[in-house]
This record gives structure tokens, sequence and C-alpha cells, in this order.
């Protein structure tokens, strides 16, 4: 049975006090908190695995090549994708975009193809795409938003046409939570003969996820911010297409052979297989290893309880931040249509005074544009305050939240 | 004499239109500062004894109770260590 209080148990960080008050951490879309169970794993692989992967022929080297593979194999699972050779693991989800924008776009798009974005994006999947039409020349198209924080589909339909070459959008929005039905955008897209990339940054580590199901063709997302550690992210591929894309990145355990060609004085270079050919240099494998330990906690409680909780979460914070007669919250207002986010200002103050109010009440909010000016725009706000809850948030953090409002 | 980098661990710019300064004062000097802030500007406003809205010389700024403040309308980081200097000497 899910149990936040028993699960609270497993985060060592939850039992500080800041401020002289006990940690209220509503600030998981920003980042996660880690299990003891992440934070061991890290400590053990460094304790008796360390050493550099798919190098050498002794043992520590090939425990952690071991270790590694098997993680990329968990995510895998975890995503239910075919397997390992459409996991790469990068930097976080910033950089999986970029990937894809590089290794893909700078080979595929030309002048007079399009790409779609919306904008209820992430920064790092509207700049990615900016720079690059600025050195290839295509165009980007952005698809709006309703009032509520909502994907306007009619406005995205009418953009995809037989130029689209690829629609660019998050599952869930960082800034509003509201969660977009990807399934039905890929399967446009693909009417078209355009690709998708989603951005799962914030709905990986809430919801169930099936890639092949959503049919999407890359997915990228984060491990800091599913209880796994920084400096850790995955791009999920669709292997066929992974086959047919260049490089991102050149250097070691990228490629199979390098060899000097005497007659054309220079290296004939074959790329390695499927994930390796993306992952050039030493990688992340402590990362790598902490991130499965946190897909493995995250199994065990069910992505499903996960869910269930966060929108029970969401709702009853809706609910109860309607008794704040200067509060003012926005996007959709349809618990079950978001996902565990709700942005929010209050009366004549901005959103950075009230993260200082709260803060000095022990409570962690995110203030700002949150990365994602152009959906500020959108909603005509100069910023927001925003709060988000995972797993080991509760009601009584919601009621202590709730009662330091009505104080401002 | 004090200078505000004895009394300041971090400034942080807000981005966008409404471009904001915040200041967090070193963990073992904020009571000092506090002390020293509250003495040289005027209150105008006090919510809980958690946030202060004060006024120096013209220059409207909130500080908090947890060593923080924050400053707006300013032209830049020149103007805010200006201020600084003159409410933390």
């Amino acid at each position: 049975m899910f149990d936040p209080y028993k699960i609270r148990e497993d985060f060592p960080i939850l039992k500080r006090k800041i401020n002289g008050h006990p940690l209220i951490y509503f600030d998981n879309a920003a980042t996660s908190q880690k299990p003891k169970q992440v934070i061991d794993a890290i400590r053990d692989f460094y304790e008796n695995y360390n050493a550099n992967v798919h190098r050498a022929v002794h043992t520590l080297s090939q425990e952690a090549s071991e270790l590694y593979e098997k993680a990329h194999e968990e995510i895998a699972n975890f995503i239910n994708a075919k397997g390992m050779k459409e996991i790469i693991f990068v930097r976080g989800t910033t950089e999986a975009i970029n990937l894809v924008a590089y290794a893909w776009g700078l080979h595929n798009l030309k002048r007079d193809d399009e790409v779609i974005v919306t904008l209820m994006e992430h920064h790092s999947n509207i700049v990615p795409w900016e720079i690059l039409s600025k050195i290839r020349g295509f165009k980007i198209k952005y698809a709006g938003i309703k009032n509520d924080g909502t994907l306007n589909y009619e406005s995205l339909e009418s953009l995809i046409s037989n130029k689209t070459r690829m629609v660019c959008v998050s599952h869930v929005s960082n800034v509003s939570g509201a969660v977009n039905d990807v399934k039905r955008i890929a399967k446009i897209a693909h009417e078209h003969d355009a690709l998708t990339l989603v951005d799962g940054a914030q709905s990986v580590p809430h919801l169930p996820t099936n890639v092949k199901d959503l049919d999407v063709d890359f997915l990228a997302f984060s491990g800091h911010k599913m209880l796994g550690p920084t400096g850790i992210g995955v791009l999920y591929g669709k292997s066929e297409i992974l086959e047919e894309m260049a490089p991102f990145q050149g250097g070691g355990e990228m490629i199979k052979e390098v060899s000097y060609n005497e007659k054309t004085k220079s290296c004939d270079i074959t790329w390695n297989a499927l994930p390796w050919k993306f992952e050039a240099g030493t990688p992340n494998v402590c990362g790598g290893i902490g991130l499965m330990e946190a897909v493995r906690y995250l199994r065990k409680i069910g992505m499903e309880n996960v869910k269930a909780h966060e929108c029970q979460l969401t709702a009853y914070a809706m609910q109860r931040m309607q008794e704040c007669k200067k509060v003012r919250v926005y996007g959709p207002k349809d618990a079950a249509s978001k996902c565990g986010i709700i942005p929010f200002n209050v009366e004549e103050l901005s959103s950075h005074d009230v993260a200082l109010f709260l803060d000095s009440y022990g409570i962690m909010i995110r203030s700002g544009f949150h990365c994602a000016q152009p959906l500020h725009q959108v909603f005509k706000l100069q910023s927001s305050a925003r709060v988000s809850f995972y797993i080991y948030n509760t009601r009584e953090e919601i009621d202590s939240f709730i009662e330091v409002l009505k104080e401002i | 004499m004090d200078s505000v980098e004895d009394y300041v661990a971090r400034t942080e710019e807000t981005c966008g239109e409404e471009k904001a300064f915040i200041i967090i004062f070193k963990y073992d000097k904020k009571e000092q500062a506090i002390t020293k802030i509250l003495k040289k500007a005027k209150i105008e406003k006090s919510i809980s004894n958690i946030i202060f809205e004060l006024n120096f010389k013209g220059v409207s700024f909130r500080l908090y109770s947890t060593g923080k403040a924050i400053f707006r309308n300013l032209k830049n980081k020149n103007e805010l260590n200006s201020v600084l200097n003159e409410l933390l000497s």
C-alpha cells in the first residue's frame, strides 16, 4: 500500500529544519530529493566497483561495465523501450534535446523545412531549435496555448503539413502541469512523415511511461527529477532512427575503429553500436547506476500509485488555495488533467517575495519564469510562484503551506 | 570599516522584465546586517515581523528576517553596491 509517511523515512534530507521549521520541499519540478537507497548505491559504486567502462580486461572494469549496461537495460524496461540500444545516457533533458537537434537536425533539416514547437515549452526545447534554424535556414512554427494553459490542439494540427519534419512538445508543462496528449500528436506527425520529440522531464518521473504505446520517436528526461543524481539523463530514440543518425560528439567509446588511411591521408572511422555511438568519452557511470537504483525505487512503489498520490495532493492543494483570497492560481482547473504542479501569484507581491516569505517558514518553492518565458507571455505574467509535489509530500505539508499563504 | 563583502554571501539577479537583485547575507553576519539596515532605512510596512518593506534615500526594498533582501528598480549592480555600502557601513 502506498504510504508517503513510510516513504519519507527513506529521505534523510526531509529530517532537516530550515529557518527553525521542518523542511517542506515543494520544488520537485526543479529537482527531486534522493532516497538513501540511491545515495547508498552511489557510495557502494565508488567504494567497491569504480573503474572505467568498456576499456579494460581487468575485473573491476568488467564489473563496472556490467553495472552500467544493466542500468541501460533497466531504464529501457521502465519506459518499455525495445532494449538498451534505444537508451542513450546524457547529462539531462537539455543535452538529450541538443543531441537530437545536432545529430539529427543538422543533417536532415534544410531551407523550406519546418519544425513545430509549442509555446509551453521549457527553453531547452526552444533554444536548440532556434540556434539550429539560424544555421540551416528552416522555419520554426509555434503552436498556441489556451487561456487555461492547455495546448491548443487545433492550432498545433493546423501547423502540421508536409513541410513539417519534427514536432517538439513537452509531455507535461513544467509551469502549468498540463498533460499533453503526445500519442495523438505523434499520430498526426507520422501521418505527415514528421518525427516527434517529447520533453519528458516532468512526465517520466510522475506518470507510467510506455514509449511503444505513445509511439513517439524521441523522449528526453532527467535523472535528478526522478530521485536519481544530477548529471545523468536519458534520450530514448527508436533504434531504426538512431541507427541512421550521425554521432553527436566524437571521441573514445563512440567508435569501433579509427584507422589512418595512407592513400587519403586521413582517418577512416566506423561508429560503435548503439547506444555507445552516442556516448562519447568516459560516461557518467556512477550517475547511470544511481539512476538505475532510482528507477528500482519508483517501480517498487508503482508509477500508477505515484500518479494517483500526486493527483490527490494537487486536487487538495488547489481546493485549499481557494481559501486564500489574495492568491490566484493559473493553469488547468481540473487536477486530473494535470500533473503535480500548481503555478500561482499573490496579490501585490512578486513571486520572489512569496518564495522568500515561504522560505522563512521552511517551505521551498520556485519563483520566476521557470525557464519558460514564452508561456508567461501567454499568461501575461511577469513571473509566477510554483509548488510541485512528489511521492514524499503529504496533505499536512499542504495544510502548513496554506496557513502561511493566509498570513501573507 | 566593514564592507559589503563582509556581509553579503551571494547576489542573485532575476530574469525577465521584472529585474530584481536578491541579496543573501552571510549566515553568521545576517543578524548584524539586519540590525544595521533597520537602523538606517525607514520601515514602511512589516508583515509578521518576517518581511520589512523599507525605504532608504528613495530606494524601496524588502528585507527578510531570514537574512535575505530583494531590491527592484535599480539601474545596475553598481547602484546596488552603492546602496548596500551606505546601509552596511
